[in-house]
């Protein structure tokens, strides 16, 4: 089966974000990128079922031409080809990216590659639109679940289980189909030395692609009000457990 | 009209529907316009008074017998049908799995944008709506255009609140025109949970461990502790990497939001992921060794040292205060 994973490159934060002077991006001097930890599992989820099934692993980004690092990453797991909507960098809205990917798809088809499951994130670490993936299985008329936390193929249809309220639920569709999965769908491999070697000689296919629709316009970013308060010592070490056992009397859970 | 989508399953209201409508009321009466609500499938008619101390003026409930099931796209379908026949102005729907989900459908048919976990809204010709970004590590502000602004309300950002006038809301049952199309993507099945103990989500007490409990065997001391306090454990998201917990287990941005009344962060950091999975709790106790962790920062108590010496001493101190006292 052929199997196209859509990823996107967002900075590595972990501290306090920094935003840069004009509020418009996060101040990314001192930081790494990576994906998404969503898409991750959908890079992990594509190799292991071309590896099951047969077929290619395809993986793609919309972002600027430094995102090729997380299409070599991709790759370095084991997908065979990459694709790069190169953009100047500046955010594209979940409208004009969704677009974009359909765009790509249908080149794709019209070139004699088609795409049994497209696989999304499913939502972008950073900006959370929650949208991409149903847009675009909406555009190319598939079915698409998402929140999917396992997954199984077989018979040319695909069993989706997400989590719902005190339990589960079972979606069933055919393929084609659309799936943004969330992280514990599977516990991603970490890249190899050949495979990041492999992955270094491979080339990615490199699109300009057409900007259109839009309608959700970013006008700055701000930090949210912080939690207020000091925090108080109890103390270092084991002493500091009796202290410890008034606060939870004190706060009625003992 | 400004029209609030609620969210019910199984004859039980969805909470976040409540703050869904008092954000739409708010928005409707500063636009001099009435606020509808829209219910999808069955047994919903009986959910209608309980959204009328909301302001709520009129509900649709859009019924038809192939919605006994969730099924997104059909969902989104009933909501076009409602959307194309009352031109509301604005669509709120609360920012969960199915009310993200099936907004990001009526955006899709409708070919609107959409702004998704929204906290503030200010109408205009363009929508000025603050939303959240990193799951609330960092706020948005962007536009919003189109000619029905669609959007979804970040959970807990708007406290539910009744209105003060009340009065019933009339009730207007729609049968959408469903596609099979519509409905290729339904539950198909259940499986009710059976995870025994007390939930992360429900737990009145996280006891929550990091990188600095070590290993897998690491988390015994803990699970104690969570025992001892009839609490839950989590974890943060580099031990459920390192595969010594579930991700289940995982409290953070892209595992579970909890808010107990007390939090308990065991050699934990603190990266900004995990700590909007955290701050809905009431009390923040951290363990660490370095008293410059930003969760140590972030907490109301903490105890500076090594978790592999302080929870065994937490434990045994609680095992004698329980021994002290006559059992509740």
């Amino acid at each position: 089966m052929n199997v196209l994973v859509c990823v996107k490159r967002v900075p590595a934060v972990a501290g306090k974000i920094m935003l840069t002077a004009d509020a418009q991006e996060i101040d990314t001097r001192y930081l790494g990128f990576t994906i998404s930890p969503h898409e991750e599992c959908a890079v992990e989820e594509a190799v292991r079922l071309v590896a099951a099934h047969g077929g290619s692993g395809v993986v793609l980004t919309l972002g600027p031409p430094a995102a090729t690092e997380q299409l070599r990453d991709a790759m370095a797991l084991g997908l065979d080809r990459a694709v790069l909507l190169e953009t100047d960098g500046r955010e594209w809205d979940p409208m004009a990216t969704a677009a974009a990917i359909v765009d790509a798809v249908r080149a794709e088809r019209a070139a004699g590659v088609e795409y049994d499951l497209l696989l999304f994130g499913n939502e972008a670490a950073d900006t959370g639109d929650y949208q991409v993936g149903i847009r675009v299985a909406h555009a190319l008329d598939r079915p698409c679940v998402t929140g999917v936390k396992a997954l199984e193929v077989r018979d040319g249809r695909v069993v989706a289980k997400r989590e719902a309220s005190g339990g589960w639920e079972i979606f069933e569709v055919a393929l084609p189909a659309v799936l943004t999965v969330k992280e514990g769908l599977n516990l991603p491999r970490y890249p190899s030395l050949p495979g990041r070697l492999r992955a270094k000689k491979k080339a990615i296919e490199q699109i300009a692609p057409q900007r259109s629709g839009g309608g959700l316009e970013k006008a700055r970013l701000k930090p949210p009000k912080e939690r207020g308060g000091q925090v108080e010592i109890l103390g270092r070490g084991p002493e500091a457990a009796a202290r410890a056992v008034e606060i939870f009397r004190a706060l009625g859970v003992l | 009209m400004i029209l609030g989508v609620a969210e019910h399953e199984r004859g039980r209201l969805n909470e976040r529907s409540l703050e869904v409508l008092t954000l739409g009321r708010r928005l409707a009466h500063r636009l001099g316009l009435p606020l509808h609500a829209v219910l999808v499938g069955a047994d919903a008619e009986p959910l209608v008074a309980r959204l009328a101390p909301y302001g709520v003026a009129v509900a649709h409930l859009v019924q038809h017998e192939r919605l006994d099931e969730y099924a997104p796209a059909a969902w989104a379908q009933g909501l076009v049908g409602i959307i194309e026949a009352e031109r509301p102005q604005a669509v709120l729907a609360a920012g969960t799995d199915r009310g993200n989900e099936v907004m990001a459908h009526v955006a899709a048919r409708m070919a609107l944008p959409m702004a998704a976990n929204c906290t503030e809204v200010e109408p205009g010709e363009r929508y000025r709506v603050t939303r959240l970004r990193w799951g609330g590590s960092l706020l948005e502000e962007s536009w919003l255009g189109g000619t029905v602004k669609l959007l979804t309300v970040a959970p807990q950002a708007v406290p539910a609140e009744e209105a003060p006038v009340l009065a019933p809301a009339a009730v207007k049952p729609v049968t959408p025109a469903l596609a099979e199309g519509d409905l290729r993507v339904r539950v198909t099945a259940r499986i009710e949970a059976t995870r025994g103990g007390i939930s992360l989500t429900d737990a009145r007490v996280v006891v929550s461990g990091g990188r600095g409990v070590g290993s897998p065997e690491g988390f015994k001391a803990l699970e104690e502790l969570a025992s001892l306090l009839r609490g839950a454990v989590g974890c943060s998201r580099v031990v459920t990497s390192q595969g010594w917990r579930p991700h289940a287990d995982q409290v953070g941005q892209t595992g579970t939001r909890v808010a107990p009344e007390l939090y308990i962060a065991c050699g934990i950091s603190g990266a900004i992921q995990h700590l909007v999975g955290c701050k809905g709790a009431k009390r923040i106790l951290a363990i660490n060794t370095d008293p410059e962790a930003p969760m140590v920062a972030r907490a109301d108590y903490a105890i500076i040292g090594d978790l592999h010496a302080i929870i065994p001493a937490l434990n045994a101190e609680i095992r004698k205060a329980n021994a002290d006292q006559p059992p509740r």
